[in-house]
């Protein structure tokens, strides 16, 4: 419960941030919302000597649209992407996956960039933003760099982020109206981590799929992007045969880590279900585009 | 020892002032130094919300922010709750339909209900359950907190509420 000591520091300009990660390298850590931080502290699983609050930072905030893009600013809360109107009607996935997140207390306080900075397998926003091809904008020292999800997660609580950099914002390309989308996760309760959950986006052409993307949550080290399955669909009429094929290929991609959860043949058949589920999901949308 | 700082915030409406290391947790100050102990500790893994108080217009698990995030702050706890004497709606909403027990989760339940009610006013069950998620309960089993915060919900929107605790009606007796 009782973290150890440190200093805190409240930058109240973005550049003054990075400014003082660069001056206490290794020793900070950058304070977002504090609902994965404070709880590592607080069991001195983390034992940082700095912390960075970007709470002030307003410039962090906001979800807006540009020429077909959505910026969402990386300290933007899960609450405010669930209430987001501009959301819920250009990018429903997102909602959907943030309302799965956790509960409303943390929901008020955890922000899109600290739950993707993270880099825990367990958490849901990898699978989604990979689902959306979604790129994130890095500042450093240096300046500023945008990569891509897909391969921004490299391991358990590792990411393509370099020291003395910080995520500022998530960029998102608008889905068409067309896509199906769905996140279908298994857990025990509300607030839990994913058992197993899948992401899916999918568009339809002349009865086939034109375009899929499926992306797994806590069934390995980090979100596991199945592509084997996706190339099995890509091009195809949606039908049993193929989703069956979908599900096993995904399965293929787990590397579950067996714990209270469940063990790994467990999570591996869990997130071939889920796979299953959110690819119906998906389906049945991009059949049926909603109408805002 | 990293150096204390001093912070300060409303809390209820009143100017405090503390000095506090920046390891201390709001939940602490809270309870500590401001001897408001209405919010609890019940866990140290963020789960059960009993330390749960309004922040700047939202739910906040107090166990999970640092007084120092706390500075220029307007904190509300459930001390906070009743206005000169009278219950809030969701205190007597609480007491009428039995959503307590212990009473150790219902400094918690009340402030995010009463958080709730403000972002929807008219709740269905569902979206109850939903939304008070984040706060854990022993006792009760949850069937009369629901009820407690649609009775709440219902006077605060104006509308008819029955009430039968003796407290309650000795209150609205009085008030006639």
């Amino acid at each position: 419960m009782i973290p150890r000591p440190f200093e805190y520091h409240a930058p109240q300009t973005l550049p003054e941030a990075v400014a003082l990660l660069g001056e206490y390298g290794e020793t900070a850590k950058v304070l977002a919302g504090g609902h994965s931080l404070l709880p590592m502290m607080k069991l001195r699983f983390a034992q940082p000597d700095h912390l960075i609050d970007l709470g002030k930072l307003a410039e962090l905030k906001g979800i807006r649209e540009e020429s077909g893009t959505l910026w969402i600013g990386a300290m933007t809360t899960e609450n405010e992407l669930i209430w987001s109107t501009l959301l819920q009607t250009r990018c429903p996935l997102l909602v959907e996956g943030a309302r799965q997140i956790a509960d409303p207390q943390v929901r008020y306080r955890g922000t899109l960039g600290g739950d993707l900075s993270h880099g825990d397998p367990g958490n849901d926003h990898p699978a989604l933003m990979i689902a959306l091809d979604a790129a994130f904008v890095l500042l450093g020292a240096a300046g500023e760099r945008t990569v891509p999800a897909d391969g921004f997660f490299v391991g358990t609580y590792e990411t393509l982020l370099a020291p003395g950099e910080i995520m500022t914002a998530i960029r998102i390309p608008v889905p068409s109206l067309a896509t199906g989308y769905c996140y279908a996760k298994l857990k025990r309760k509300t607030g839990d981590f994913a058992t197993a959950a899948a992401a899916v986006t999918m568009r339809l052409a002349g009865g086939n799929v034109e375009h899929v993307r499926i992306a797994l949550t806590n069934v390995g080290d980090t979100v596991i992007r199945a592509m084997d399955a996706e190339q099995a669909l890509a091009g195809k009429p949606f039908d049993t045969g193929a989703l069956d094929e979908a599900a096993r290929l995904a399965m293929a991609a787990c590397n579950p880590a067996p714990d209270l959860r469940g063990d790994a043949d467990y999570k591996r058949a869990m997130a071939g279900e889920m796979t299953r589920r959110a690819l119906n999901t998906a389906y049945e949308r991009a059949n049926n585009p909603a109408r805002p | 020892m990293a150096k204390k700082t001093m912070v300060s915030f409303s809390l209820n409406g009143s100017e405090v002032d503390v000095v506090v290391e920046p390891r201390e947790l709001l939940i602490h100050t809270l309870r500590e130094k401001c001897q408001h102990t209405g919010p609890h500790i019940g866990c140290e893994t963020s789960h059960c919300g009993a330390c749960t108080v309004d922040f700047n217009g939202m739910s906040v698990k107090s166990c999970t922010l640092l007084t120092v995030q706390a500075e220029g702050a307007a904190v509300r706890t459930v001390e906070g709750l009743a206005e000169g004497g009278t219950l809030h709606a969701l205190q007597e909403g609480f007491m009428q339909e039995h959503g307590l027990q212990c009473g150790f989760c219902t400094p918690g339940m009340l402030m995010r209900a009463y958080r709730l009610l403000q972002e929807n006013p008219d709740p269905t069950e569902a979206e109850i359950r939903y939304w008070m998620a984040g706060n854990l309960c022993r006792c009760t089993g949850y069937q009369n907190i629901v009820k407690a915060v649609q009775y709440a919900a219902r006077k605060l929107r104006g509308e008819a509420v029955e009430t039968s605790h003796p407290l309650i009606e000795a209150d609205a007796a009085h008030a006639h």
